[in-house]
């Protein structure tokens, strides 16, 4: 039987009535769920981006590198021994059931020409399976072929950005490249990956078939040795299997005893972007925390001034008792009003929050993104808030002695 | 049956550690129609008589019953429902909302009683006009003079079509000639629409205007009769 409307428009006055006050009384609110749209903004944004640098990692990536020598005593760090074949590439695909495709690598710095330009960039020896490992696609012409790399054949693909450094605007395609002065012809051109998630820009790279990079460009001292091995495992759940097998078939493989260290290592790129991506999640917890302790502050604020208004308002809570308020009505009317206070503020701080995130992509360069969940979240929060803060003011008005407060000065 | 039965009341109130007897053992019937004035000097325990009679406050002893209802079994909130539909307040300090207007003021009471906001503005309407006082809907308490403002309390006080109405003082703020006023208002409604009156007062021009005329000393009844016409 409580008349909602009324009691609306009873509390929006009395909110009018002190324009100020109920302003000031919303900064609170303001801020508090301003901060938690910009932390979840960060948040969310972070973690797109981790998930887009996995992604364009290539996703269910396993690197296999070689193991680290000794040389006198000092260890020289992984890679720093060329331990694994293309034997050992072929083996991983056969004999390990948890891996789709494997993708041996040979590569280095090399200077390239073409026509009267030149520059500098990854080349990279591989197979055609590196295009399913890295899940890249062509975006001209073909790729090469497993053909190409058994007749180790001079063709290349050409990344983005060598494509712009050497071609501009011609078409790139068929045309000869050289690298180390050996002349490549320009089958295809990759699309465009972006930087890794280290900072690289992944497009400044020329692939071309291992076999031509072990004998024409990178001589290496063993023929057939890889520098790594890049593994795409069926599934996520299959990593960790993927990760043992690969082991296993290398120890073997290397005849490595029990007591002895490997001399490879099998890294999973998947788990350290997870890692990567705790650490975003901690940050959002930390900003969390901050937002959690400005909404208490700003609810604080609210029951304050609700207490004050109470107090002010004592007669007229008389007034309304004598005319037949019921205990619910007159609740239910300070509550409206702190819910009203708490809702708009969060309206404002949602706004505070859109733009301050939009703010902090431009200045700061993170990348943020406003959920519509987040805004949900926000404002039901403020809600509870404002009803949480509210509820002690509106009990203590609702239950004034009717004549006590019909007196009150 | 009588409008009011009063019997054997009394009040008292603990102030620290002495207990002051506010009202004692009062027994009074007031019928539907009369038109009552209750003098006494302050401290006589008319006041408290008052808030009983308007379910603001219960006897500490005692039983009331309006319209046959006895009224101290009932909660807080069935008071309010009792205060809404069956009594209506004047008090000597108006006692309206300020920055509310006329009509706002009179729909008060009906906004406790769920009825539909269509209704409410012409029933509002209908009880300014009762009192003189259409045209005014739309003004402020501070922009009406005393009397004007005593009649929007009284318009209130009608507009739930109450069968009793309380009046504590109503011309206590008022010029004589805005009382006189306001005692013929309260006259007529009682005749026209045989609304029982019951008012406080200290004056014996505005207790002349009463039909009945109960005096209270020490908490006690000392003399309830017809009216003296000066």
């Amino acid at each position: 039987m409580i008349n909602i409307p009324s009691t609306i428009k009873i509390s929006v006055r009395a909110l009018r009535v002190n324009k100020m006050r109920s302003a000031l009384t919303m900064l609170g609110i303001i801020i508090g769920v301003g901060a938690v749209i910009t932390m979840l903004a960060v948040g969310t944004g972070a973690r797109q981006k981790i998930g887009e640098q996995i992604a364009s990692m290539g996703s269910n990536l396993l690197i296999v590198l070689p193991g680290a020598t000794t040389s006198g005593g000092a260890r020289m760090g992984a890679g720093s021994q060329m331990t694994l074949s293309m034997g050992d590439a072929e083996a991983i695909l056969k004999e390990c059931p948890a891996v789709q495709t494997v993708a041996p690598n040979l590569g280095g710095v090399a200077q390239v020409i073409s026509g009267n330009q030149n520059w500098s960039t990854g080349v990279t020896g591989t197979t055609p399976g590196m295009l399913v490992v890295r899940d890249w696609q062509i975006s001209e012409g073909r790729s090469f072929t497993d053909d190409d790399v058994r007749g180790a054949t001079k063709v290349c693909l050409l990344g983005q950005t060598v494509v712009e450094n050497l071609f501009g605007s011609i078409y790139s395609i068929g045309q000869v490249v050289r690298i180390k002065n050996v002349p490549f012809t320009v089958i295809g051109v990759l699309d465009r990956k972006g930087q890794s998630p280290n900072g690289q820009d992944q497009d400044d790279t020329i692939w071309i078939p291992v076999t031509t990079a072990q004998k024409k460009i990178f001589g290496t001292t063993f023929p057939g040795m890889v520098r790594i091995v890049m593994v795409k495992a069926r599934s996520t759940e299959d990593l960790p299997a993927a990760e043992e097998q690969i082991k296993e078939l290398l120890r073997q493989r290397h005849r490595i005893g029990q007591k002895q260290d490997d001399d490879f290592t099998v890294r999973n790129l998947t788990q350290m972007m997870q890692a990567a991506e705790q650490s975003a999640r901690i940050m959002a917890l930390l900003l969390g925390s901050i937002a959690g302790v400005s909404l208490l502050v700003g609810g604080i604020g609210i029951m304050n001034i609700m207490l004050v208004s109470v107090t002010e308002r004592t007669r007229e809570i008389g007034i309304r008792m004598a005319v037949g308020a019921k205990t619910w009505d007159i609740r239910l009317q300070f509550l409206i009003e702190a819910l009203i206070l708490s809702l708009i503020g969060g309206g404002i701080g949602i706004l505070f929050g859109v733009s301050g995130s939009q703010v902090l992509s431009t200045i700061a360069g993170w990348p943020t993104i406003v959920s519509p969940f987040s805004i949900f979240l926000a404002f039901s929060f403020s809600g509870v808030v404002g009803i949480f803060f509210g509820f002690y003011p509106a009990m203590k008005a609702s239950l004034l002695d009717p004549i006590e407060a019909l007196r009150y000065e | 049956m009588p409008l009011i039965e009063i019997n054997d009341i009394s009040k008292i109130y603990r102030l620290g550690d002495i207990d002051v007897n506010a009202l004692n053992s009062v027994s009074i019937n007031i019928d539907k129609g009369e038109f009552v004035a209750i003098m006494g000097q302050s401290g006589s325990g008319k006041s408290t008589f008052m808030n009983i009679l308007g379910c603001l406050d219960k006897p500490t002893s005692g039983r009331y019953s309006l319209e046959g209802v006895d009224v101290a079994g009932l909660t807080r909130d069935e008071l309010a429902a009792i205060r809404n539909k069956k009594i209506g307040f004047v008090f000597q300090g108006f006692n309206l909302l300020s920055r509310t207007s006329a009509l706002e003021n009179v729909e008060l009471p009906m906004l406790y009683n769920g009825l539909p906001a269509r209704d409410r503005k012409g029933r509002a309407a209908a009880a300014l006009d009762k009192v003189g006082l259409s045209g005014r809907e739309n003004h402020h308490p501070n922009q009406l003079s005393g009397g004007q403002q005593q009649r929007v309390a009284i318009a209130r006080a009608l507009v739930n079509e109450a069968p009793l109405i309380l009046a504590d003082e109503p011309t206590g703020n008022l010029d004589t000639k805005t009382s006189t006023e306001i005692m013929e208002l309260f006259v007529r409604l009682n005749a026209e629409s045989n609304i029982t009156v019951i008012l406080v007062t200290h004056e014996h021009d505005i207790a002349a205007f009463s039909k009945r005329t109960m005096k209270f000393l020490d908490g006690r009844v000392v003399s309830d009769s017809p009216t003296i016409k000066l």
